[in-house]
């Protein structure tokens, strides 16, 4: 056979991986006003000072700062790092001049630019038609666009550091209810020192007519980004809401610790979809976001439903479990991911679906992908409550391998207290079928195009959820992660 | 079209194939039979190019190409084609897609416009008919969840998509009931031309009453040990391959 020529093809494979490039690595040259480094509870008032927070929330973040004193840093996951020097990082950065915007003509332009080169147009002559996007740069939101046309449905977005100047209430009434402030340690560490993110309030019996989203920008040297996330839907609202994010291609290892917290109130539905695009690192293994996110939501009404979508391909660490709390009766969650690794990539990231309520459902779709040296790990929790009569869960978590260095681990956890629960789960593990990209390549594909066929096909579940534009975006986004990975 | 010169395969040390010589002309059809094991899909699949085979002697051309130096897709691109005996699943890619890749892959290949939407639909349409295949397969995954019979007759489809010159039909007659097969068969001839060529490996005399071979060779142990017209493929039938065993031990 041309088994000579079949290794060049192979040779020639691995040098395009080598030269392959993060579209997104580029940094901006922009003035950054910082705190000084590390973390004391000097940092946390800095910060909270700079955000000329109201007395409540400088005390919320105290206390949530001494909490995370005394906790250590989780070592349960299927993840390995070196140890991590909390006072060596840069709690809060922002890009200057940032002074009560009165229209996107005041953004900086170099900042406008910047969100231009990742496609998300900010300036008003091109915005996306049917997205309002709320953009976040290091640790502040740089601009929200169609503030006024969703004001005008009682609809509240903006970044969150607005929301607790002009809604305290709200913020009063909601943060850190899904994810208390000593939840884990990451999430106590954002609870302190968190400075930005978005912030979203659909009213009763409203369908917000857009999708918003957020796109975060990591920019500066040595800084962590701790964006805190809170969306509210009241009864009967419903919102479809995406996040996506890239980074520049530093040698060092950036910590990125978010928390998300959803709230569904009776009848309401959010779908939250998430293209994580961090940078992965280089083939080494050198540099890289650490990726430490606390995402959860509550049902808390009847007949409400979350939808956590996730496309997760960068990032040197993954640790991430987008979960749902089923409170309410009737009350739906659904976890639908697709986690590709690569290079010496780690993903460590599933789900938990907590069933209280009767009659609550829950659907878990997990799909891994692991290349290179790679490793991607399922962790999921089902858990039944005594008082969830007749709850359901269905899960389906697939491994795919491509290449034998990679590793996909499955670690699905069941707790169930009541006996009229229904769970089912099936999972499987296959290689990338020879046999597939074979016949691909006899009907005159190449192996290259083969692979993102076959892989794309084995997603497809997953992209379907996600918004039409999105989907196509990380499909492609998927075929760029996966160029060079035969071989 | 193709020339196979004294060719010898082997997989993992064992010799599958110990001297194949096969010359199939533009406008002929020539059928490959022989019992099982006796190496007629290794023969196959070297032609199209699959890995894990060692060709360890021999020469192929094709079309003028040194077929050995190629890889598979160009192999598909320059025109030759296998239908699978055993088509494999390919889950959540639509046969759409897939076609449009392929379809699109050859005429760019070629230096030829690719096809847009609507005139490749138009084609596939056109296509479907010819095996009385419906819409809605165009809409399903790759073979995923086709019947025996309808994996089948979906890579007669692939084929009458792509237009190669040779096409190589691996047992596509296996599993078909008499109406798919006289589907099949009419699709094979309504293909043909005086440009393009078929090797059809079957085991069974029937479809040769559909699809009139103008040669066919008996494959036993790796070797062809009888060429004849469609007389031999009658003979076949009634008789099976004892004698053709007994022969070649006395050889
Ligand atoms: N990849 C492989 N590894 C090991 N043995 C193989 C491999 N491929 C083929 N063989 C062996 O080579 C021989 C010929 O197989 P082949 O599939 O070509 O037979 P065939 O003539 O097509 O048979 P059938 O009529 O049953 O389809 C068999 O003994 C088979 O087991
Ligand atoms: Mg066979």
């Amino acid at each position: 056979m041309p088994s000579d020529q079949k290794k060049t093809d192979e040779q020639q494979l691995l040098e395009k991986m080598a030269k392959r490039e993060y579209k997104y690595g580029f940094t901006t040259d922009i003035e950054t006003d910082q705190a000084p480094k590390g973390l004391n509870e000097d940092t946390v008032r800095f910060i909270s000072a700079k955000k000329n927070e109201p007395e409540f929330m400088l005390k919320w973040r105290l206390k949530a700062f001494q909490r995370w004193s005394k906790m250590k840093e989780p070592k349960w996951a299927y993840i390995h790092y070196p140890p991590i020097d909390y006072q060596d990082a840069i709690y809060y950065a922002a890009p200057r001049k940032q002074k009560g915007l009165q229209s996107m003509d005041e953004v900086d332009p170099k900042l406008l630019e910047t969100f231009e080169k990742l496609g998300i147009p900010l300036a008003e002559q091109k915005q996306l038609a049917g997205v309002a996007v709320d953009a976040v740069m290091d640790s502040v939101s740089v601009a929200t666009t169609f503030q006024k046309e969703l004001e005008d449905l009682g609809i509240i977005f903006c970044p969150i550091s607005e929301a607790i100047q002009k809604h305290p209430d709200l913020i009063k009434k909601y943060l850190g209810t899904v994810v208390p402030p000593g939840d884990n340690y990451f999430a106590s560490l954002n609870s302190a020192v968190f400075s930005d993110g978005s912030f979203a309030y659909i009213p009763k019996g409203v369908r917000c007519p857009m999708e918003l989203s957020t796109y975060f920008r990591i920019n500066a040297a040595k800084t962590g980004q701790f964006e805190r996330t809170l969306i509210i839907a009241d009864e009967g609202a419903y919102v479809s809401y995406l996040e996506g994010c890239t980074a520049p291609m530093r040698d060092e290892n950036q910590l990125h610790a978010a928390v998300v917290e959803l709230i569904a109130h009776k009848d309401a539905e959010i779908k939250y979809s998430t293209v994580q695009n961090w940078y992965p690192g280089d083939q080494e293994g050198k540099g890289g976001i650490y990726n430490f996110v606390t995402k959860r939501g509550l049902c808390d009404g009847e007949n409400s439903k979350i939808s956590w979508t996730q496309v997760e391909t960068g990032s040197a660490i993954t640790w991430k479990y987008p979960s749902v709390v089923l409170k309410g009766d009737n009350s739906e969650g659904e976890f639908y991911s697709v986690a590709f690794t690569n290079n010496l990539q780690q993903a460590d990231t599933g789900t938990k679906m907590i069933h209280v309520g009767k009659n609550t459902r829950s659907r878990i779709v997990s799909k891994g992908i692991s290349a290179g040296k790679s490793n991607n790990s399922y962790r999921g929790l089902v858990k039944v409550y005594e008082t969830a009569e007749n709850a359901r869960n269905f899960s389906q978590c697939d491994s795919l391998l491509i290449g034998d260095k990679c590793g996909a681990h499955t670690f699905p956890y069941l707790e169930i207290k009541n006996k009229t629960a229904k769970v089912e789960h099936e999972a499987t593990t296959s290689k990338i079928g020879e046999d597939q990209i074979f016949y691909l390549n006899q009907r005159g594909i190449d192996t290259e195009d083969a692979v993102a066929l076959v892989v794309n096909g084995y997603c497809k579940e997953v992209f379907r959820e996600l918004p039409m534009e999105f989907a196509v975006e990380a499909q492609k986004l998927l075929e760029i992660s996966l160029e060079g990975s035969v071989g | 079209m193709i020339e196979i010169k004294n060719l010898k395969v082997s997989v993992e040390g064992n010799e599958i194939l110990k001297g194949i010589n096969l010359s199939v002309k533009a406008g002929e059809i020539h059928a490959i039979m022989g019992p099982n094991g006796s190496g007629k899909s290794t023969l196959a699949n070297v032609l199209a190019g699959r890995e894990d085979y060692d060709i360890t002697e021999g020469s192929i051309t094709f079309m003028g190409n040194d077929l050995i130096e190629m890889a598979p897709e160009d192999r598909a691109r320059e025109g030759l084609f296998l239908a699978f005996q055993y088509p494999v699943e390919i889950p959540g890619v639509r046969m759409a897609n897939f076609l449009k890749h392929a379809v699109n892959e050859v005429r760019k290949y070629h230096g030829q416009k690719t096809y847009d939407a609507r005139e490749f639909l138009q084609k596939m349409r056109e296509k479907l008919k010819l095996v009385e295949m419906d819409e809605k397969f165009l809409s399903r995954s790759v073979n995923d969840g086709f019947s025996g019979g309808e994996k089948k007759r979906n890579e007669i489809f692939q084929m009458a998509m792509l237009e190669p010159h040779l096409s190589i039909l691996d047992e596509t007659d296996s599993g078909l009931d008499i109406d798919a097969l006289k589907i099949v068969a009419n699709g094979v001839n309504k293909l043909r031309t005086k440009e393009n060529a078929f090797i059809v490996v079957t085991h069974y005399q029937r479809l040769l009453n559909y699809i009139v071979p103008d040669v066919v060779h008996v494959l036993y142990q790796g070797k062809i040990v009888e060429s004849g017209d469609k007389e031999l493929a009658m003979h076949l039938e009634e008789h099976g391959y004892d004698w053709v065993k007994e022969e070649s031990a006395t050889v």
